[in-house]
């Protein structure tokens, strides 16, 4: 019994003692809330893995300073409630030093009021134009995906060089498509595009093909799709069923090899924007992000046997621009967010070459994404 | 309202404003303001379920009328917070006379089929023409009493929970009188308490409409405290979790609503620990606590109370 | 006239597996008189186990169906023995319905542990073009899916007239005392009904997941379709459940082509809640046989 008692204790000490030479330094917290679960969860999954294998690679590196980093990741179950819940948690229990995320566009503008009267700088990892804007009173606030606008710019552009004047777009009745929704019907006329056609469907919906006749007969020269998760191949399938004759483009959630998978052959010729996370072993190897991209795919394949994706990314480069703070200014909130703000230029992402100011907490445009198709069962990027 | 009634009331009013006082932390306290918020919306179902015997899937609706059409008025309109949260009620209670009246005519389950619809039409409509769409509106005036703004999570806990109470004491004396002596009647025989000449319908309705006036409450207060709303807070989920709350507090006693609203609101906190799995342990929780406390935890709590005398 | 046909079967389609679900729906409450909200969940069953045979373990095709609706079964079984059975005495059926919404959600995290969030799919059961019919186009899988439902519905059909336990679950359904004093074991007949609901609905599952692709938390809104599809026919109507299915299913499509996409779930309620104060019994039901019901 004694040998037992002293065999425990001897073990509970050197663990003591191990962890303690590892680190000497307190650790530094972060907070990160993300859509684990729920609807949106095909956002908060590749973000939670990617923050987590960030974490282990940085804190194996030595830390910061010698200081761990620890981020505490919540689930927000894709709901506002749940965010705000969160937000409180973080900042009141564990006393973050910054947030990154949360994943949608609807929980961050939730907790936008929580982490201002905080004062804590946070990270958004959704796209909506109404996290960042206005800027004077999103003092607290960045975000690291590109605006929609942009993918939709992306799109038109390509369209207008192409010589595609009429679209029929069919969107999905989430956050996600409503807000791509506005923008493809608001940039419409900038680029000389009629929009014939205006469909929606839900996100549990199995069949799309009677919004997509009316399209087809709508005399739409191309398709506009605009969801995430299943959505996206089921319009693929039917779109393919249906020999609509017209070339299907679909939204930046497009980028991820198992939509080609799923789709099989029907995701032939499917034309979309997207991030160079997704299209990184086609990038010349001079171009700055390519050593960032290669490392950060490669990883996370080897340890989730799956692909991060452009969503997987956007947490990366919240996490990296607050880890980057944290090296420069150290633990205190006020100056990790104007190093934020003032620092980070040119700064190699994962979504793009970020350029953050006083009048853009985004800090990305159009040029953060290629133009790809899908050929042969794998992306090629258009030029 | 009997003795013992207000006696709990008082015990509990005690405990609702120490609370804060003992625990500082604003995340408790934030857990505290959702408990309130989903109580106001349990209680006014467990009146309707277990003294009136009918069920409603449609709460949400009521909720999400609440929250919308105070959040409009105020942003939009400029109206006062406080006014308009009265009149989202009014317009909640109006809706729900026009569920009320034909499904109540209407033998059996109708209510219930009827409010699923009701729950599912108001989240379509908010999800299509509501501000933002599916993406949600913010910016949302916070609600202040006589030129003073609520910022803080303890106003909002004290807010809530007075209004909790109030609604409570409302309720024990409406069931008290006879209105719920009659109600209590249809439960047990609608045919039986017809022929002692109690308009049994019409009395549904009553208390259908006041389902609907603490759920739209509810609903204001939520829009005015998280200060952002989106169509996926009001979604047929809600209306189950709120059927939920009622069953696992109990439907005999009106405490079950706010039990319910603690156990339900608390234990998704509470698993936050499970990371991936706790939608199972959720499930498996909710399982067992069905089949083993089949009445609700406040009668398994009466009793228990019961026994401890006793001894 | 083109469009209006395309219309339609994308409705068919759609509207077999809310057939489906709703006839799942009319079985349990039958026999038990509770809405089993968990129906839409052997849907997602029956996909992701059918992936799981056929595409994971690369069983063959005929060994994966057998397989799938053996696991569907058991789950249904094991839902009746071990939530319904210990309640059915008590008569209560509120709080029957609470729990078939606790195993739902249970099923779920379940599916969720094993599979993930993503979507799965497999091949169509047949690989060919799609058909062509007077200038609509028909994949070969919605004409498999409107089939196999077709079938199903023949074999219910079959199983309820002809065999003596079919007839002894319509018996219960009609008056549980009287089957009772006749001698049927209703207990069993209990069990069954959730085993043959369980197996219809992942039969349903197996068809759509080529087309529609299936994902953990498919179920819910599956579960959602299904009761209105079981309202609309009356609900314990076995027929009255294929008609509601379809009916729902090509207003859902009628609505988007015709009306506005965004409305086309809000429509379909409406039409729903109108039958409803309408015709109470639903458009097949007859409404003394509602006055016996509890719930």
């Amino acid at each position: 019994m004694k040998a037992k008692l002293l065999f425990f204790l001897v073990v509970l000490l050197s663990i003591l003692i191990f962890t303690q030479s590892s680190f000497c330094k307190e650790p530094y917290k972060i907070g990160a809330i993300f859509s684990v679960t729920g609807a949106a969860s095909f956002l908060g999954e590749p973000e939670k893995n990617t923050v987590l294998m960030l974490v282990e690679q940085i804190n194996k590196a030595g830390g910061i300073k010698g200081h761990p980093i620890e981020v505490i990741v919540e689930d927000s179950k894709s709901d506002e409630t749940q965010a705000v819940l969160a937000a409180k948690k973080l900042i009141e229990k564990d006393k973050v030093l910054a947030i990154i995320g949360p994943s949608t566009t609807g929980e961050s503008m939730a907790i936008i009021p929580i982490v201002t009267e905080a004062k804590v700088p946070m990270i958004s990892c959704a796209a909506g134009a109404s996290i960042t804007l206005p800027v004077k009173e999103r003092y607290w606030i960045f975000k690291t995906p590109q605006y929609d606008t942009s993918a939709v710019e992306a799109i038109y552009t390509y369209m207008k060089k192409k010589g595609i004047k009429k679209v029929g777009i069919i969107t999905i009745s989430t956050a996600f498509g409503d807000s791509g929704r506005k923008a493809l019907l608001e940039l419409a006329p900038k680029f000389g595009i009629q929009v014939v056609a205006d469909e929606r469907y839900g996100p549990k919906d199995t069949d799309m093909t009677a919004q997509l006749a009316k399209i087809k007969a709508s005399g739409a020269e191309a398709v506009i799709n605009w969801s995430v998760g299943p959505g996206q191949v089921i319009v693929t399938k039917n779109w393919y069923d249906l020999k609509m004759g017209i070339p299907l483009y679909q939204s930046h959630g497009w980028g991820s090899k198992r939509n080609i998978e799923l789709a099989g052959k029907a995701a032939e010729g499917v034309i979309a924007p997207l991030g160079r996370i997704v299209v990184w072993d086609k990038l010349p190897d001079t171009h700055p992000q390519k050593p960032i991209l290669k490392k950060y795919v490669t990883d996370y394949m080897a340890r989730y046997k799956s692909e991060p994706g452009t969503f997987g990314g956007h947490a990366y480069d919240a996490l990296m621009m607050v880890v980057e703070a944290l090296k420069n200014v150290g633990p205190d909130r006020k100056k990790i967010r104007d190093y934020i703000e003032t620092k980070i230029k040119k700064w190699p992402g994962t979504g793009g070459i970020f350029n953050m100011s006083p009048e853009d907490h985004c800090g990305l445009d159009m040029t953060s994404f290629e133009m790809v198709i899908v050929k042969n069962g794998d992306w090629e990027i258009l030029k | 309202m009997k003795k013992d009634n207000a006696l709990t009331i008082f015990v509990f009013s005690l405990l609702i404003l120490i609370f804060p006082l003992i625990y500082k932390d604003t995340y408790l306290l934030t857990i505290g303001i959702f408990i309130g918020i989903n109580a106001l919306v349990a209680i006014g179902l467990t009146i309707l379920m277990g003294y009136a015997g009918q069920i409603s899937i449609g709460q949400a609706g009521f909720y999400g009328i609440g929250a919308y059409v105070s959040a409009i008025l105020s942003l939009y309109f400029g109206l006062p917070v406080l006014l308009s949260m009265l009149l989202a009620i009014v317009v909640a209670c109006i809706v729900s006379i026009f569920i009320a009246i034909p499904a109540l005519r209407l033998k059996g389950h109708y209510l219930a089929v009827a409010t699923l619809g009701f729950g599912e039409i108001v989240y379509l409509i908010l999800n299509e023409w509501g501000p933002g769409g599916p993406s949600g509106f913010g910016d949302i005036p916070r609600i202040s009493l006589f030129g003073y703004t609520f910022t803080t999570s303890y106003e909002y806990f004290y807010f809530v929970w007075s209004i909790v109470i109030i609604v409570m004491i409302f309720s024990f004396n409406l069931i008290n009188s006879m209105t719920g002596k009659a109600l209590k009647a249809i439960h047990g025989s609608e045919t039986a308490s017809a022929t002692v000449g109690i308009n049994i319908v019409k009395l549904k309705i009553k208390v259908f409409i006041l389902s609907a006036f603490y759920a739209s409450m509810a609903g204001a207060i939520y829009a005015h405290y998280v200060t952002f709303l989106s169509p996926s807070s009001f979604s047929l989920f809600y209306s189950v979790m709120v059927l939920m709350m009622v069953v696992v507090g109990g439907i005999s006693n009106l405490w079950g609503g706010v039990v319910g609203a603690f156990i339900i609101t608390i234990l998704p906190e509470l698993l936050r620990g499970f990371k991936e799995l706790d939608v199972l342990v959720y499930g498996i929780i909710l399982t067992i606590a069905l089949l083993f406390v089949r009445k609700g935890f406040v009668p398994l709590i009466l009793e228990g109370y019961r026994r401890w005398l006793q001894k | 006239m083109t469009l209006l046909l395309q219309f339609i079967f994308s409705g068919l389609t759609t509207g077999s597996v809310y057939a489906l679900v709703g006839i799942g729906f009319n079985i349990v409450y039958n026999s038990t008189s509770i809405i089993n909200l968990a129906q839409g969940e052997f849907v997602v069953i029956g996909g992701l186990m059918m992936w799981f045979f056929f595409v994971g373990l690369k069983l063959p095709f005929l060994v994966s169906f057998t397989l799938t609706l053996a696991v569907a079964g058991l789950v249904g079984f094991l839902m009746e023995r071990l939530t319904i059975r210990p309640l059915i005495k008590k008569g209560d059926l509120l709080l029957m319905i609470m729990v078939t919404i606790a195993v739902s959600i249970l099923i779920r995290g379940l599916l969720m542990f094993k599979f993930g969030k993503d979507p799965y799919t497999y091949p169509p059961f047949t690989v060919g073009e799609p058909i062509v019919f007077l200038g609509a186009v028909i994949s070969q899988q919605t004409l498999w899916v409107i089939g196999i439902t077709c079938i199903c519905i023949a074999i219910l059909y079959l199983f309820f007239n002809k065999t003596m336990t079919g007839r002894a679950m319509k018996a219960c359904s009609l008056d549980i005392k009287a089957a009772r004093l006749m001698g049927i074991n209703v207990s069993q007949i209990v069990m069954l009904s959730f085993i043959i609901s369980a197996v219809i609905g992942a039969v349903g599952g197996i068809a759509i997941t080529p087309i529609s692709l299936m994902e953990y938390d498919k179920g819910a809104m599956l579960s959602v379709k299904g009761f209105c599809a079981a309202i609309m026919g009356g609900l314990g109507r076995g027929r009255g459940a294929v008609v509601g299915g379809f009916t729902l299913g090509i207003l859902e499509s009628l609505t988007a082509g015709y009306i506005h996409s965004g409305l086309k779930d809000a429509v379909a309620l409406f039409i729903m809640l109108f039958i409803l104060f309408l015709r109470p019994a639903g458009i097949f039901g007859r409404s003394e046989i509602m006055r016996l019901r509890k719930f």
